[in-house]
């Protein structure tokens, strides 16, 4: 679960999610820092592909093409104007069918680059100097297939092995969770708590994936600290607060069921979720991410302490994420850096097994929590650079 | 899809205002090369420069000056104290060597940059591939090289771990870097002590301090962790006695009698490490104590002027020694009382010896009681810390001071010499 992400946040990725039910495109909506005019300008991005100048001014919003193929897409836009503009990459041949990505404050006399990865389709280009009215210039995008294509065969078998990845853990993630609702409804709390953290298992293993919805994420996995005022709690970690706080199944069959329901719906979604090697590469770090901002610290599961399942699940789909780049990353030495990290992260993690388990996180004192906390940064830095080294490829 | 105003994507798009650091410091290397061997003790001063080029005016602004960091002896030593701190220790996680070494080149060449205020690394904080982080973490950009200094030390645990020696280094400890002993009245926190390795950050803008800091943290990711860190403000000890001298969280006037930095005797006898001193790889190099030395601060608050000024040694308004009128009169250290802090640690009842200081204040905000988590952050080098600090604390034992302080942090680290050009790197004397 993410720490920050405000309703405004989740009713816009919801709203997104729902028009392009994809994830793809989000990852590589990144946009780079302007430079003061004058400034030699970055240069074009390593994701190559097409770049389009895009002149913005008070009233005018203009290509230097109208047509492009798919793929990584750099819009360089200057803004000629005397209004702070923002750019954006509408979807659909009236713009209507969504936001692909924007880029906001562009102030006067400044450049700015507006980065996305493109599939075949029509688009809008949106310029939107402050109040003043919007602007949008059509712009092609042709190509065969309707996803931005991977470029390479290496790179359409890693993106066709982690589809088939992610579908294996949502697989297992509802078959443990329907283990999990069975023991709720029996009224059986010991085995019910025995099943909490293996039910999450599947689902913390592609939680970027899951995550990019918008709309699953908030009603399985938030927790109690990050609940919004009129947000109502559902999920895992309603259900594990009344296990192991309340220490009753009460009323929680119907929790289970919900849950159940939205995995599903989760399952229905993977095959047209898109996925790219950057979004991938992205997905692995921010899987680190988890585990350095709810794991280490152990507030992910601070009812039942599992922590360390958790930690394992997301250290394994990043894991796996690696593994099917690898061929992809020309940085050998990055290659192994992140081999050796993997191993050592491992290692660190090992010392707390238990069975065929893991120990309660509560026990792990605070000399064995700075040790994992240093395995994570030594992998999490260099793992941030993936996305970058894929790109380059 | 709409943002409020206060959505920081907003901000951080916001062009800067200023010239970048990045180009401003491409221009100022210029600068230090143009100016080398300006200033008495062989620091160069860097003005800075704007976009219309070389601009004089700012010269004597202090931020803008930047000191150069190839040199005989490490900067951050004999400088001329900079306003801030952020000293850090770091644990080497490896047993690997050549990881070590590795990280040391790549922390030596971030130190050389960032000290003349350019990015951390090349791609910096603008990578031309969006999809990477950027190599230099930007919040320096815009700011003056702002005198940043970078002091690397190594630790007693960096030789030996439980009696076994560590990267090759059999024999290469110096016999000056002992295990600092029990001192009376210590209240020594572990997760405030030691460390594999140090490095002192100092400069003018605590930001940059803090930059450096971070950023060498993040290069020495997989090969070091950070162990503990301390920030630091308001020099408690100048080594300019031209300038006023400064006061600590006591009131007091605070390193009257320091080592100035341009007294190269003084330095030769009591700071730089000698040839006859050994080991080779020491010699032009120093020992760093540094000690969080908690302040009572409320109890002190409510103590006389009278007996403040007892206990200290010196009058409170003018910094003079007791029996004298002016700060800087001679100590008479008969006139002193007895157990009053500037008598124990002169020099005169410490066998001549002396230790140049540069501490920090501290306050780490409240401690949970209501009361300032608050004190002095010592930082003194020396030659040969069994001839300085140990024996200067041990009689700092009968102080009566030491009803106002808790010494919660320690560490002792060699700190090898400087780089003395490019190619060389930090340590290089112990691991080349």
């Amino acid at each position: 679960m993410r720490l920050l992400r405000t309703a405004a946040q989740l009713a816009t990725m919801a709203a997104v999610a729902a028009v392009l039910s994809a994830c793809g495109s989000k990852d590589e909506a990144q946009t780079v820092t302007p430079v003061p005019a004058g400034a030699p300008s970055p240069t074009p991005s390593a994701a190559g592909g097409n770049t389009i100048a895009v002149s913005a001014s008070d009233t005018a919003c203009t290509l230097d093409k109208s047509a492009i193929s798919s793929g990584p897409v750099t819009l360089k836009v200057h803004n000629g104007g005397t209004k702070v503009t923002e750019v954006y990459i509408l979807k659909g041949a009236d713009g209507t069918s969504g936001i692909v990505t924007e880029r906001e404050n562009i102030g006067p006399n400044t450049d700015a680059d507006v980065i996305s990865e493109l599939a075949a389709g029509s688009y809008q280009i949106s310029c939107r100097p402050q109040d003043s009215t919007r602007i949008n210039t059509g712009l092609t995008v042709t190509g065969d297939g309707a996803s931005a294509a991977p470029t390479s065969a290496s790179a359409a078998s890693a993106v066709a092995g982690y589809r088939a990845y992610v579908a294996q853990q949502v697989h297992h993630t509802i078959e443990a969770t329907e283990d999990f609702v069975a023991a709720l409804k029996a009224g059986d709390l010991a085995k019910a708590k025995s099943l909490f953290a293996t039910s999450r298992a599947g689902w913390e293993a592609i939680e970027p994936v899951a995550e990019a919805f918008g709309d699953i994420d908030p009603k399985v996995d938030t927790r109690e600290a990050d609940l919004e005022s009129g947000q109502t709690w559902t999920g895992w970690h309603k259900i594990e607060k009344v296990l192991w706080v309340d220490g009753t199944t009460k009323d929680m069959g119907t929790q289970g069921d919900d849950l159940l329901a939205e995995l599903h719906i989760l399952q229905s979604r993977v095959p047209d979720a898109e996925i790219t090697p950057t979004s991938m590469a992205n997905g692995a770090k921010e899987l680190l991410d988890e585990v350095a901002t709810g794991k280490i610290t152990g507030e992910e599961d601070t009812f039942s302490h599992t922590d360390l399942w958790d930690f394992k699940s997301n250290l394994d789909g990043a894991k796996k994420v690696y593994e099917l780049l690898k061929p992809l990353v020309k940085d050998s030495a990055l290659a192994t850096t992140l081999a050796t990290e993997f191993a050592d992260a491992d290692k660190a993690l090992d010392k707390y097994k238990d069975g065929s388990g893991w120990q309660d996180y509560s026990k792990v004192d605070d000399a064995g929590r700075k040790a994992l906390s240093d395995a994570v940064n030594a992998l999490a830095e260099p793992l941030s650079k993936l996305a970058a080294a894929v790109v380059s490829t | 899809m709409t943002h409020p105003p206060t959505d920081p994507r907003s901000q951080a798009a916001a062009p800067p205002s200023g010239p970048s650091r990045r180009r401003v410091l491409g221009m100022a290397g210029i600068g230090v090369a143009a100016l080398g061997g300006v200033g008495s003790l062989g620091w160069a001063a860097a003005a800075r420069h704007n976009d219309a080029g070389f601009a004089n005016a700012g010269a004597a602004d202090p931020l803008n000056l930047a000191l150069p960091f190839h040199g005989p002896h490490q900067a951050g030593i004999s400088t001329p104290v900079q306003d801030r701190l952020h000293f850090t220790t770091f644990d080497v996680r490896t047993e690997d060597r050549a990881q070590l070494v590795a990280m040391l080149k790549a922390w030596t060449l971030a130190a050389a940059r960032m000290t003349s205020g350019t990015d951390a690394l090349d791609p910096g904080a603008f990578p031309s591939i969006v999809q990477a982080p950027p190599g230099d973490t930007g919040e320096a950009i815009g700011l003056p090289p702002s005198r940043l200094t970078l002091t690397i030390g190594f630790g007693p645990s960096l030789f030996t771990r439980k009696k076994t020696p560590r990267f090759g280094l059999t024999g290469r400890r110096p016999e000056a870097l002992v295990t600092l002993p029990h001192f009376r009245g210590d209240t020594l926190d572990p997760l405030r002590c030691d460390g594999d390795i140090a490095v002192q950050a100092c400069s003018d803008d605590p930001q940059v301090a803090v930059h450096a800091i971070r950023n060498l943290a993040r290069i020495g990711f997989g090969t070091v962790s950070v162990r503990w860190s301390q920030l630091g403000f308001g020099k408690t000890s100048s080594t300019t006695p031209a300038e006023q001298t400064p006061r600590n969280l006591f009131g007091f006037k605070d390193g009257t009698n320091n080592i100035a930095g341009d007294e190269i005797e003084e330095l030769t006898k009591h700071v730089w490490v000698d040839e006859s001193d050994g080991p080779d790889w020491m010699v032009g190099g120093s020992y760093v104590v540094a000690r969080r030395i908690r302040m009572l601060i409320e109890i002190w608050d409510r103590t006389s002027l009278a007996e403040q000024q007892t206990i200290i040694g010196r009058d409170k308004r003018e910094g003079a020694p007791a029996g004298a009128t002016l700060e800087r009169d001679q100590v008479n250290i008969q006139a002193l009382p007895e157990d009053s802090h500037v008598r124990l640690a002169s020099p005169l009842s410490n066998d001549g010896k002396r230790i140049l200081r540069r501490g920090y204040s501290f306050v780490d905000g409240s401690d949970g009681l209501g009361r300032l988590d608050a004190g002095l952050f010592f930082i003194g080098y020396q030659r040969d810390p069994r001839t300085g600090f140990i024996p200067v604390q041990h009689n700092l034992a009968s102080d009566a001071m030491n009803e106002y302080i808790r010494h919660t942090g320690s560490g002792l680290w060699a700190c090898p010499p400087g780089v003395p050009g490019p190619g060389r790197f930090w340590g290089d004397t112990l691991f080349g």
